[in-house]
């Protein structure tokens, strides 16, 4: 019998208020592509920066090869030949690429033959790569090869990738499997992390399932279905959201050859983006995070003033020159991407939470002064009627978990009764339950009359909800299609910046940013 | 103005910008790491007034100015305690260093005000002093003076020519980063903020030993503060720190002469020049936000949460 | 740092919220025991000259009302400011302006006063601390430039201003060349409050302030807008709350508030203009703001503490021989420990090493 990789028995790791991991064992085989299955929450993260000396564990065993080891630090792990790609990208904006991959290696060579190796090795790969250029200046997909080109130089053994495809293409996506199972055929050992079933039936030999900190299953998941392993996952049947035909009226949002500029040097300029929004109706933005996202939405909410005031039409009226409160006033409301830190304030509580977009619609202030009893019954009634899980109306924000924390925020947005929300990424590191409450509350705002705007990377949750789809890239924006009538691999190549190819239209220049 | 006095007064223009050379390009360093420390008034002025009392009671300069630095990073292993390690609010803290420092060592100067010491020795280079213009400048300075120049190259070296410059230009940009890849943010930065201290001390005890040369209250005038411009106006590059630091020089000379030579203006408004050239040099560089963003690192000033 | 570890709380610890600065206090006399000890004077007579001596009189409870004034008005204002994360550290300066421009209306209208003069003079401080606030505010709002540093130079130039001033155009033609501006008349005086001290209106004007602010920061919407500026920016540009706006506001507040501290020193206590209005007031107010929780309340007694330091600070040295600059000490010692304190609030301190796999060899 091979000797395992790495095998783990009975990790367990305790925070203050929850057992990340309980009694984990796990046995990873060489060259073997092992997909952890979780929900957020699941204590997959914990696992994974244990493994790679991030986080100890407070009892348990780890074997490397046989042998009993202690990985205190990720330098550690390195050493044993242990790589990690990470979701939230370990990489320093102002700092070159070679700069950034010799920060990664225990005792990288000097600067010259450093950028030879990142050479070699990214042209071995299939994976191209400037040495000389800074991280700021890279595409997310272009970020994340130097996070694998950083892991291959140190020749792994034992390869960690933590949802590494929630930031690309779905071509993309095949040329990085490609990758993934060559080095599989050498040899290397693959951790996978995702929440993407499809995928994982795609690449992955064995998998093994952990809920609320303990592993709770095994599977082959070539042998199962997508949803017999999300049901495993959540330990629950799952009910998609239902979602009648729409009936569209007129149109309630309309934006019309916007263009920005910045001062800042990290910013996307949008390009001449026109579209519309009707009554009654889902738009959804598709898009590789980076091209604009955060610019349209700052655009549409009110943040970033725009120049020429007609670009964006709120309900008819012309709102370009509108703060968010007077774009608020017009009937938009506003659901933006980071929950906690822009859509949340973490030290307050709930019903101060509530004041900060409900002040518009809602009677919460009276001559200069703060209604607070109305607030904390407004924010009951949002705790109520959306299932928000918190200790009351005085919790902090911080104290809630990802996904009743969006709850209430969606939940704040719609009971004001917009007859517009814009939405960034509804359900970006929330769990399936709360995910399909929320796609369920926005399909019943839509059906109910009002314009929604959707803005998000997850290609299956714009294929669930919208009614029209349309790709932002390189600050563009290309023609909306009807959901019905387009594919994932067209959205997908949209995505990769071939609205040439897809539309006809201008060529767009790859690789800059 | 004839030429002979133009020797003179470059170099006193470089005397006085060796203080603040000094304690910026510690600063530099301090911030490239992430953190802000806004204690530096109150550890140019600790190691003022240690570098005094020990020069007075040894009577020598040198353990003067080793016991200044020793001063200046034990006020910053205070700052670097509370906020590495008790994760207090880096603008509250650094503060708060500066009252310390201000009312510490007017205490523990008590008895040394108006105290005389002996000056510290120039270098005099033979022959090359007496060079016309560059050789008093140049080549009459004392050893402070040119250890300063020298840190310009050397802070710049280290921190973009080798590997332990590099990591801490990364904890600065990216703590989070810079944790999950293994480097001990905390560690670092402490050092950092060590290093930031001495320079700062150094920097008070050359004004105290060699500058003026003698201990008064609050001696150092808001040296401290300036230097904290020079960092932000010198976009957290080194060379550029030397010019900005010769351009106080200038002004402070320039200020200084006017008074001497009885320009009819009163002196207290002449006085008020370095600290509005200050403000107009920072509002010079700050406008430009993309140049701001594209320098200063990313993290500088954010609490580092261990988990 | 691994003998020393800490462990995040789930909600912040309303125990240490006040007991945080308690236990600051409780160390600083702690360490300043050893101080004077270390000094060779006898600590416990010492620490009795200057904390307990000064309040054994009613003089003395008039000359803590008195210094607490100025640390009160200035400190209110501040601690709005640093609620928005807007850090005036140029109350001194403020404070300088204001006793130029308030006093300077007494010397102007010297010998014409009447019942209006001391309400003009109120308002030209309140207007010179806020021009002076006006500075660092437009710096900032318009050219993004720190106000922590243009704020801090612009008090080394109000007190070379004031300076020149008293040595110049304020000097007491009468004076034979003293740096003193004249005595004000009665009518440019702010009235005393309790006779047999020098307890003066100001002490009101302060207590009005600790009022306005509280309701400020407590019920109104702007003061909900500072809150939500300081925490998080983001959020508030989120919710249209518009930050310059906040920053002047803040500014003029801190500077006016600052402005009618230094009116309040010249036309109270000192009676007159002189080189040094203040014994850094506005610098020990960021002490008093931070030390009082930024809450109005919490101002109020930490800035009477922090008169005690003052006054103990003037009572040591005549008594016992002490350096006056210890006051200066116990500040900075009294703030450093409540800002390490205040971890406590978020996290609990263990002690030990962490637990870790026990079996193994490191890699």
């Amino acid at each position: 019998m091979t000797v395992p990789r790495l095998e783990l028995s009975s990790i367990s790791k305790r925070f203050p208020g929850c057992l990340a991991n309980d009694d984990v064992s796990l046995t990873l085989l060489p060259g073997e592509i092992h997909a952890l299955l979780g929900e957020n929450g699941a204590g997959k993260s914990t696992l994974v920066k244990i493994i790679y000396g991030v986080q100890q564990a407070d009892s348990g065993t780890i074997l490397w090869e046989g042998q009993p080891v202690v990985i205190k630090d990720p330098h550690a792990a390195r050493r044993l030949g242990i790589g990690m790609v990470f979701q939230h990208f370990s990489l320093f904006d102002t700092l070159t690429v070679a700069e950034n991959i010799a920060l990664g290696l225990e005792r990288p060579p000097p600067m010259r033959d450093l950028e030879q190796k990142i050479r070699a090795v990214s042209e071995r790969y299939g994976l191209t790569l400037d040495p000389a250029r800074h991280i700021h200046t890279l595409s997310v997909g272009e970020r994340q090869r130097v996070e694998i080109v950083r892991c291959l130089l140190q020749d792994p053994r034992l390869l960690i990738m933590d949802e590494p495809t929630s930031v690309l293409t779905p071509q993309e996506v095949e040329r990085l499997f490609a990758t993934l199972r060559r080095l599989s055929d050498e040899g290397c050992t693959i951790l996978y992390i995702s929440h993407k079933l499809e995928e994982i039936r795609a690449l992955c030999t064995r998998a093994t399932v952990l809920r609320g900190g303990r592993v709770v299953g095994a599977c082959d998941p070539r042998r199962e279905s997508a949803r017999s392993m999300a049901e495993m996952m959540i330990g629950a049947t799952l009910t998609a959201p239902t979602r009648p035909a729409a009936e569209t009226g007129g149109a309630t949002l309309e934006v019309r050859h916007l263009s920005t500029t910045s001062d800042d040097p990290f910013a996307t300029n949008l390009k001449d983006v026109s579209f519309e929004v009707r009554a009654g109706e889902i738009l959804g933005i598709a898009g590789v995070a980076g091209n604009g996202q955060a610019e349209l939405l700052a655009a549409l909410s009110g943040e970033a003033i725009l120049a020429d005031d007609g670009a964006v039409r709120i309900r008819g009226q012309a709102a370009g020159h509108l703060d968010p409160r007077r774009r608020r006033a017009l009937g938009l409301a506003f659901v933006p991407e980071e929950r906690l830190g822009r859509g949340a304030v973490p030290e307050l509580s709930l019903s101060e939470n509530a004041i900060l977009s409900g002040y518009v619609a809602e009677p919460l202030v009276r001559r200069g002064l703060v209604h607070f009893g109305r607030a904390r019954s407004f924010a009951e009634r949002i705790i109520s009627g959306f299932n928000v899980v918190a200790h009351g109306h005085k919790a902090e924000a911080r104290s809630l978990s990802g996904g009743n924390l969006q709850k209430f925020i969606i939940g704040r947005e719609i009971l004001q009764k917009p007859s517009l929300l814009v939405v960034g990424q509804p359900t970006w590191g929330v769990d399936a339950g709360a995910a399909a409450a929320i796609h369920q509350a926005l399909i019943d705002l839509a059906r109910g009359g009002a314009a929604v705007l959707v803005i998000s990377q997850d290609l299956d949750e714009l294929f669930v909800l919208s009614d029209r789809i349309a790709v932002l890239f390189h600050g563009r924006l290309s023609e909306s299609r009807p959901t019905h009538h387009t594919t994932v691999e067209e959205i997908g190549l949209l995505m990769g910046g071939l609205f040439g190819a897809a539309t006809g239209a201008e060529e767009v220049p790859h690789g800059t940013a | 103005m004839s030429i002979e006095v133009i020797g003179p007064v470059v170099a006193a223009m470089m005397t006085a910008a060796t203080p603040l050379l000094f304690a910026a390009l510690g600063e530099l360093v301090v911030e490239k790491s992430g953190v802000l420390n806004l204690g530096v008034e109150g550890m140019m002025l600790g190691g003022a007034v240690v570098g005094f009392a020990v020069t007075v009671a040894t009577g020598s300069s040198t353990l003067g100015f080793v016991a200044g630095a020793a001063a200046g990073a034990v006020l910053a292993s205070l700052f670097g305690l509370l906020t590495l390690g008790l994760l207090a609010n880096q603008v509250a803290t650094g503060l708060a260093l500066t009252l310390f420092g201000v009312g510490l060592s007017s205490l523990v100067g008590q008895g040394y005000v108006g105290h005389p010491i002996a000056d510290v020795p120039e270098l005099r280079i033979p022959y090359l002093t007496t060079l016309p213009i560059i050789g008093q400048p140049l080549f009459g300075q004392s050893l402070p003076v040119y250890l300063a120049l020298a840190a310009v190259p050397a802070v710049h070296w280290f921190l973009f020519r080798t590997r332990a410059g590099l990591v801490l230009r990364a904890v600065g940009e990216n703590h989070t980063a810079a944790h999950a890849l293994g480097y001990k943010v905390i560690r670092i930065r402490f050092l950092a903020v060590l290093f930031g201290g001495a320079m700062s001390g150094l920097a008070g005890a050359y004004l105290a030993l060699d500058y003026t040369p003698m201990w008064a209250e609050g001696m150092t005038a808001g040296r401290g503060w300036i230097a904290l411009a020079l960092v932000v106006f010198a976009t957290w590059k080194p060379g550029r720190v030397l010019a900005g630091a010769w351009l106080f020089g200038g002004v402070t000379i320039l200020q200084l002469h006017a008074q001497g030579v009885g320009f009819a203006v009163p002196s207290q408004l002449l006085s008020m020049l370095p600290y509005l050239a200050t403000v107009l040099v920072l509002v010079l560089i700050s406008r430009d936000v993309t140049r701001i963003r594209l320098n200063a690192p990313a993290s500088l000033g954010k609490i580092f949460y261990p988990d | 740092m691994s003998m020393i570890r800490l462990e995040p709380r789930g909600q912040a610890s309303p125990l240490w919220v006040y007991g945080a600065p308690l236990l600051a206090v409780a160390l600083t006399l702690a360490s300043g025991f050893v101080l004077f000890w270390a000094m060779g004077f006898n600590p416990v007579a010492a620490l009795r000259a200057f904390f307990v001596e000064p309040l054994t009189s009613a003089r003395g409870i008039g000359e803590l009302v008195v210094k607490a004034t100025p640390l009160t008005l200035c400190a209110v204002g501040l601690a709005v400011g640093f609620r928005a994360n807007v850090w005036n550290i140029g109350a001194e300066g403020q404070l300088t302006l204001g006793a130029i421009t308030g006093g300077g209306l007494a010397l102007a209208f010297y010998g014409e006063g009447g019942w209006w003069l001391l309400p003009l003079m109120v308002l030209g401080g309140i207007a010179g601390g806020m021009a002076w606030a006006a500075i660092p505010a437009f710096l900032r709002t318009r050219f993004n430039a720190s106000e922590i540093l243009t704020s801090l130079m612009l008090t080394y130039v109000a007190l070379l201003l004031l300076s020149y001033l008293v040595h110049g155009p304020y000097r007491d033609p009468d004076g034979f060349a003293f740096p003193e501006s004249r005595l004000f008349e009665e009518a440019a005086t702010l009235p005393v409050l309790v006779t047999g001290t020098r307890v003066h209106l100001g002490a009101l004007f302060a207590l009005a302030a600790v009022a306005g602010c509280w309701v400020l920061i407590a019920r109104t919407f702007i003061g909900f807008q500072i809150r939500v500026i300081g925490l998080t920016p983001a959020a508030a540009g989120y919710a249209g709350f518009k930050e310059k706006k906040i920053i002047w506001l803040t500014l003029l507040l801190s500077g006016g508030l600052s402005g009618l501290a230094g009116l309040g020193e010249v036309a109270g206590p000192i009676g007159q203009i002189v080189p040094t209005v203040s014994p850094g007031y506005g610098f020990t107010a960021i002490i008093v703001a931070f030390l009082g929780r930024l809450h109005p309340l919490g101002i109020v007694l930490a800035a009477l503490l922090m008169a005690l330091s003052f006054i103990g600070g003037e009572a040591a040295q005549i008594g016992l021989g002490l350096p006056k600059a210890i006051t200066g000490v116990f500040q900075g010692m009294l703030l450093f420990f409540l800002l390490g304190s205040d971890v406590l609030i978020r996290y609990r301190v263990r002690i030990g090493a962490r637990k870790t796999v026990s079996q193994g060899a490191t890699a």
